[in-house]
């Protein structure tokens, strides 16, 4: 009896302890495997997938760049992965980038982060001033000098520049007894942001059942900032935000449109914003070049030909993005001729005429199909032309890595926390600091 | 000699050979050697059985647990986790300072009651229900797991389009009735209740199922002798069912509180752009949201990890309550 049972025992013991061990082993190596592929390039007609990661709307696969690209390139399929929110997309892209997994071969990052992104995280990027084709002299100075980090790497490709005007529904207006003609709705706020919440107050006074003038005083904060030289970070990127002449200006424009009651008080790019589009609830909504294609989008067949475009109070820049290509995908050689592909100065065009995101080559903007172009949805409306000569008077600021950062808390937890609750707004504000010191002080 | 360490060996006493005697004959040592690995595989075997649970609990439980302490006392940066600068207790202590952290956990608390208390008592009766003999008991059985069968993101965004504030099926229910616009997104208790009611309505028939479950062992003859007495269903319910399936409502009790403590999928969702910092007041940011603000978006891992341990801590109090208080009741029933 006891002579059967030993070496059976014994094998499942031995057993037991092989397999566990084994379990542990493949645990531990199943994450090393990764990085070893790190720029590998394929040979050439090899099939490959490369993947781009976008928020909101790039236009890429609007514009049929894609199929374009993947009919040019047979050997290459382009997949696309699209956050609608910008702040989701870049905390995913962070923790991607750290952790060097579930990254795309092409990443899009916002201007609010790309000083982050040549700083701290400077080194998880290509160089892509060597990739053919490109050449940083063919974008707006400022543009790509964004996008270079201190030692000189060129790590993203401009997509779009932001120049702001302000979209406005016609039909609307006529119903406050605004003015509908687009230059004579500029006169209304021409000058200064604070006019057009002034402006906001006479269409308030007759506003049509359920509507208000504006979309959001957050958006309207980002609007105000954008016009001023100083905003968050000084020129060695340091946080100013506190004493900065140009967010107190901001914040005050922002707060008086939340307190004269002429925001609609959503929170943008969120379900009920846009939402609240399609339902004709705000009149106008600041509007940089991008915003077109969210407009078009969200308002729909119901809203076609009621909106037009007007000059801003102050020209400025809102938003606009980079591609980049992290080191750890697997064909940063393909991905970096893609990228180069996507923002070369043609494409530019063609994405613009499409969703309305203005090139930020100079080249770009000086095409004839973009000087004169003009959005379907808009009707008549030179959109080309409003754009791209508010351009040419952008007043870069400087950027520092937490403006991104800042931002969010101002508009996310500030801002609209006004909105939503009343809050008091020196509460609101002091409120900013305590969580812009506790996320920017780890 | 030799006979003597067979006999030690047998009857499982320690086998003593005496320092320099003479050499053992080749026989006996062979059966000693045979009954030490005997007696080894005695005693060690029933661990290398277990020991595939507990090297995989230490991998990828222990180990992450004490990691995660030794990082709540250090700074570390998300993104660049090489290098961990040594801060002792103080990510604890500004823990304690920091008014969000409060915030988070009375929110956790708040939501946690509105979203437990209904759901027990519910399933409860909804168990109850059940366990009755009636037509098409399966089908309803199964169809009350079918929330719990629904993913989190999926459950979260049909109920935030039915509490959209403005154009949401529920407002205009209770416009009907006469009840004035509820902003169910950002103000403080409506949008608790709103994270509650998509909790509630997913764990439910859970819990209904395990209280059934407990009720089908509660003996017929129980119930016999109650309405012999003159016991009414209510009293019946009360009086022999609640009292017999104890047990199952404190294991379901401290599942779904340990539950509440860890939520985080449905307030994350239900913010949309707003939902990781919890609305644009923190209104309804929970621990779990708050110790996911620190470590991704802010990407304050140390400080994040204390999150984690002091909800840890928590959950531990909890339970130990919990226990005393189950003790007590043991007692007080007698045993």
């Amino acid at each position: 009896m006891r002579t059967t049972s030993r070496p059976r025992r014994a094998a499942v013991l031995a057993t037991a302890v092989i397999a566990s061990s084994a379990l542990l082993l493949t645990a531990c190596s199943s994450s090393g495997d990764k990085g070893g592929s790190d720029g590998a390039s394929s040979a050439a007609g090899e099939k490959i997938t490369l993947t781009v990661g976008d928020f909101g709307t790039f236009g890429y696969k609007e514009a049929g760049l894609y199929d374009e690209y993947m009919a040019a390139h047979p050997n290459i399929t382009i997949k696309a992965d699209t956050t609608q929110d910008g702040q989701k997309y870049w905390d995913a892209l962070t923790t991607h980038l750290a952790s060097g997994s579930g990254l795309s071969d092409i990443q899009a990052v916002e201007v609010g982060y790309i000083a982050q992104a040549t700083g701290t995280l400077g080194d998880k990027f290509t160089d892509l001033s060597k990739t053919e084709g490109v050449n940083a002299g063919a974008w707006l100075p400022w543009k790509s000098k964004q996008a270079t980090t201190a030692k000189g790497a060129l790590i993203g490709l401009g997509t779009d520049i932001g120049p702001m005007a302000v979209c406005y529904r016609k039909d609307l207006f006529q119903q406050a007894g605004l003015p509908t003609d687009r230059t004579e709705v500029a006169k209304l706020w021409a000058g200064d942001w604070s006019k057009f919440v002034d402006a906001g107050k006479q269409y308030q006074a007759k506003a049509p059942a359920g509507t208000f003038f504006t979309d959001s005083a957050s958006g309207l904060f980002n609007a105000a900032l954008s016009a001023e030289t100083q905003q968050y970070s000084d020129d060695s990127g340091k946080l100013v935000y506190k004493d900065s002449a140009g967010v107190k200006k901001a914040w005050n424009v922002a707060v008086s449109a939340s307190q004269a009651k002429i925001s609609a008080g959503l929170r943008q790019f969120q379900d009920n914003w846009n939402s609240a589009f399609a339902n004709a609830k705000f009149a106008t909504v600041v509007c940089p070049s991008w915003m077109t294609g969210i407009i078009s989008k969200y308002s729909g067949d119901s809203g076609k030909g009621k909106w037009d475009i007007a000059a801003p109070p102050v020209a400025s820049n809102w938003g606009g993005a980079f591609l980049t290509v992290p080191k750890a995908g697997k064909h940063q050689k393909e991905a970096a001729a893609l990228a180069a592909w996507l923002t070369a100065p043609e494409q530019q065009a063609k994405v613009f005429t499409k969703v309305g995101n203005l090139p930020s080559t100079t080249a770009g903007l000086e095409l004839p199909t973009v000087q004169s172009a003009k959005l379907d949805y808009f009707g008549d409306t030179p959109t080309g032309q409003i754009f791209a000569s508010t351009a040419k008077s952008i007043q870069p600021a400087p950027i520092g890595e937490q403006d991104g950062t800042v931002k969010t808390i101002i508009t996310d937890n500030g801002i609209l926390d006004i909105e939503e609750h009343g809050t008091d707004p020196a509460k609101a504000w002091a409120n900013v600091e305590k969580l812009v010191d506790d996320k920017v002080n780890g | 000699m030799a006979t003597s360490i067979r006999a030690a060996a047998e009857d499982g006493s320690a086998p003593t050979t005496a320092p320099g005697g003479p050499r053992t004959p080749a026989a006996p040592q062979r059966s000693a050697w045979r009954s030490r690995l005997y007696r080894l595989d005695l005693k060690a075997s029933p661990y290398a059985y277990i020991a595939p649970f507990f090297l995989c609990f230490a991998a990828f439980g222990l180990f992450p647990l004490i990691w995660t302490g030794w990082l709540s006392l250090h700074r570390v940066d998300l993104l660049n986790q090489d290098v961990m600068d040594w801060r002792g207790t103080g990510n604890y202590t500004r823990l304690w300072e920091t008014d969000q952290f409060w915030t988070a956990l009375r929110n956790t608390f708040t939501i946690g009651v509105i979203s437990t208390v209904p759901q027990l008592l519910m399933a409860l009766g909804l168990a109850h229900l059940l366990n009755y003999r009636m037509r098409g008991r399966g089908f309803l059985r199964v169809a009350v797991l079918a929330p719990y069968a629904t993913s989190i993101a999926a459950a979260t965004l049909v109920f935030v389009q039915l509490f959209n504030p403005d154009y949401g099926m529920i407002n205009w229910l209770l416009s009907m009735v006469g009840i004035d616009r509820t902003d169910w997104y950002s103000d403080t208790w409506p949008s608790q209740i709103a994270i509650s009611t998509i909790v509630t309505w997913r764990w439910t028939g859970y819990n209904a199922l395990i209280y059934l479950a407990a009720m089908q062992a509660v003996p017929k003859d129980l119930y016999e002798a109650a309405s012999l007495d003159g016991a009414s269903r209510w009293q019946q319910f009360t009086k022999v069912t609640i009292p017999s399936i104890r047990p199952t409502i404190l294991f379901t009790v401290i599942v779904s509180t340990i539950g509440a403590t860890q939520l985080f999928g449905e307030p994350l969702l239900f913010g949309g752009g707003v939902g990781v910092s919890g609305g644009s007041a923190h209104q309804y940011q929970t621990l779990g949201l708050y110790m996911y603000e620190l470590g991704w978006p802010s990407r304050q891992l140390g400080r994040a990890s204390a999150v984690a341990w002091t909800m840890l801590l928590i959950l531990l109090l909890i339970g130990a309550v919990q226990t005393l208080i189950a003790r007590r009741n043991r007692t007080k029933l007698g045993g």
